[in-house]
């Protein structure tokens, strides 16, 4: 397992050297100007030396080698310095946003929060409720409960996100007034009050997401549940005398969470990606909606950076619902 | 005949459906027999023939719907296994009468160990610690001739092969010492060889323990070889019942008369073909009103279309056959 998991992560690297090139090809290629925003006052001369500043009289490769450098190099000696007090990094050249003139890290570090409690919390919660939802679904097939909540999954997988939000902020902000249609980003939480008001703030996107996660993680247990409760195990389990919740609890789910494992392992990049759209609904300044404004300012850095790290997200889960696959089911084998 | 006092499984009347689409489906038409203390009864019948509908419905194994245990009366311990509580019923299974089935290759659960597998019935009806559990499961590897059994037990199902597997079904059939073992085409699934060798245990064990058994098979030559007694099944019904020898000496069926032909002669001249009994054995969408078998039997005459024939005893004790035709005068019994 060991050396299947060095290999994979070896193998990572030239993958994701590839994507970073294509990234940062496809972003070379993309029409739109840096400089665009600026007033067309500013004269030419001006706005040659401002293009100078930003280091887009350089070729494209150098700029890809550099951007490599800062990305593996120079940013995780800031890291460590900021961790431990050191000076590794000794001023050497940050990746700089060009809208915020500031490091492109420090920007993130400053968004991740938002996102991981709406979207990672939205997640947590989907997948909490979809897992029993898709066990009782099965194991009740063609039940009432089966029925509604196969309906429910339908409606909540097949509406658009923007279509529930909005709605939501009618009933539950609009017109009822139970919660805040905007997250407030500088609410903190130092007592119960304020408690009270952050969960307040979050239960409409949290719902909203959540809906969406659920219906389809509960979709994806349901059918696993359903591919194995006819297997010949079940009926051995059930030959030995064991009790109904041991035989579905026990024999029925281990099998059946083998793919959903990998579904839901695959899914975790997602909650960093942020949910663009609803971020965008519910004023959640998080990633995703920190990616469309970069994308809108043609902020370059920071696209190319944030899309990276989904694609570095991307590859490390992949390699972890391959292990997770190998860890709960003893048939696979990786040596 | 039954005799409640002196068998261990007295089975009467006993009648199965299965709701289908077109139509309910006669699986089982009342069928009653009895299984004496030590007795190993075999069961033949061509494929689908009711022969393991009628022993899964003695124990609750079928799934429900789409299968229904309509009428009858199955007595084991007293009590009557179609109308005790489903705690009662578990208690049975696994415990007082174990199943083996036809598969090994999937009746056994993938992703537990098989000394988890054989723990469950040990702790959950004897009540064993999981320490005298797992000895006791390393004798019972033993007993049906694993060898190195205490190690084997942390193996998963996928380390051993067909034949092994089926070892390890029939230790945990045997797991709790019950009175009945019920022993699904055990033997189908595996070549010659295997099949040899498991025969061979079965006889072993039988004489160690002391178990009725219930053995089910297509194979007439298996039940010529172990069998003290004979149940033939056709159309879901009991065609023809004796002792063994008596069976194969004197079959009064002509369904037990074609599958005796059926079956190749090893000396003399090889034949050109196979012999076969033309036709297919019947769906019955309702409850047979005339012989099952008719359609495709020599001797049928118009009392067959019209009445389905009782259990009439021959001459031979305990022998019994549910046929109008006598073959000893050539000529319709008087009945």
């Amino acid at each position: 397992m060991l050396t299947f998991t060095l290999r994979r992560l070896l193998t990572a690297i030239p993958t994701l050297l590839v994507i970073s090139f294509v990234i940062f090809g496809l972003l070379e290629l993309a029409p739109g100007d840096p400089l665009a925003d600026q007033p067309l006052t500013v004269p030419p001369e001006v706005r040659e030396k401002m293009r100078v500043a930003l280091g887009l009289d350089q070729p494209f490769y150098i700029r890809y080698v550099l951007w490599l450098k800062q990305f593996f190099w120079i940013e995780p000696l800031y890291t460590i310095d900021s961790l431990f007090g050191t000076s590794f990094a000794e001023g050497e050249q940050r990746i700089v946003s060009w809208q915020f003139r500031a490091p492109v890290f420090d920007v993130i570090w400053q968004r991740l929060p938002q996102t991981m409690w709406v979207v990672g919390m939205a997640y947590l919660v989907g997948v909490l409720i979809a897992l029993p939802i898709g066990i009782v679904s099965a194991y009740r097939q063609y039940s009432w409960f089966d029925q509604v909540g196969t309906f429910v999954s339908m409606i909540g997988f097949s509406v658009p996100t923007f279509f529930t939000g909005v709605l939501m902020i009618v009933i539950f902000a609009v017109n009822l007034g139970w919660f805040p249609s905007i997250y407030d980003t500088t609410l903190r939480v130092t007592d119960w009050e304020s408690f009270k008001r952050q969960v307040a703030q979050m239960v409409m996107p949290v719902a909203v997401l959540a809906l969406f996660n659920a219906s389809q993680i509960s979709r994806f247990m349901r059918a696993s549940m359903l591919d194995n409760l006819n297997q010949d195990y079940v009926r051995t389990a059930r030959a030995k005398g064991m009790t109904e919740p041991v035989v579905v609890l026990t024999h029925v789910l281990r099998n059946s969470m083998i793919p959903v494992v990998t579904v839901i392992a695959l899914g975790v990049p997602t909650i960093f990606g942020g949910a663009i759209i609803t971020e965008q609904v519910f004023k959640v300044n998080g990633l995703g909606q920190l990616l469309i404004t970069a994308i809108y300012a043609n902020d370059l850095p920071m696209v190319q950076t944030l899309t990276f790290i989904f694609a570095v997200l991307i590859v490390l889960f992949n390699l972890i619902a391959d292990i997770l696959y190998g860890l709960l089911d003893p048939r696979i084998r990786y040596d | 005949m039954p005799d409640g006092a002196t068998s261990v499984l007295d089975v009467r009347d006993l009648k199965t459906v299965f709701r289908t689409r077109s139509g309910e489906v006669h699986a089982v038409n009342s069928v009653s027999f009895h299984l004496r203390p030590g007795e190993l009864l075999g069961v033949v019948g061509e494929s689908g023939s009711g022969k393991s509908v009628t022993m899964m419905s003695l124990l609750g194994l079928l799934p429900s719907p789409p299968a229904e245990v309509r009428e009858g009366q199955v007595m084991f311990e007293g009590k009557n296994l179609l109308r005790c509580t489903e705690d009662h019923l578990r208690s049975v299974r696994g415990a007082r009468i174990g199943f083996v089935f036809q598969d090994p290759m999937t009746s056994l659960n993938p992703v537990f160990t098989v000394g988890f597998q054989l723990r469950e019935p040990l702790m959950k009806h004897m009540g064993l610690s999981k320490s005298a559990a797992q000895k006791r499961a390393a004798e019972l590897l033993d007993l049906v001739g694993i060898p190195d059994a205490r190690r084997r037990l942390g193996d998963f199902p996928h380390q051993f092969s067909g034949g092994m597997r089926q070892r390890v079904m029939i230790a945990i059939a045997l797991a709790c010492d019950p009175k009945v073992l019920i022993a699904d085409e055990p033997t189908t699934a595996l070549d010659v060889t295997i099949q040899a060798q498991i025969l061979e245990l079965v006889r072993d064990l039988r004489q160690k323990l002391g178990m009725a058994i219930v053995w089910i098979t297509h194979d007439l030559g298996v039940i010529a070889g172990i069998a003290d007694r004979v149940m033939v099944m056709y159309g879901g019904q009991v065609a023809e019942q004796a002792p063994v020898k008596d069976l194969f000496a004197n079959p009064q069926h002509p369904y037990t008369r074609a599958l005796l032909r059926t079956i190749p002669h090893v000396t003399g001249a090889r034949a050109e073909k196979l012999n076969v009994i033309e036709g297919q054995p019947p769906i019955l969408y309702r409850h047979p009103e005339a012989c099952p078998f008719a359609a495709r039997c020599p001797q049928a005459f118009d009392r067959c279309l019209r009445q389905n024939p009782p259990r009439i005893p021959v001459a031979a004790a305990g022998h019994d056959v549910a046929c109008f035709w006598d073959f000893a005068t050539g000529a319709p019994r008087d009945v």
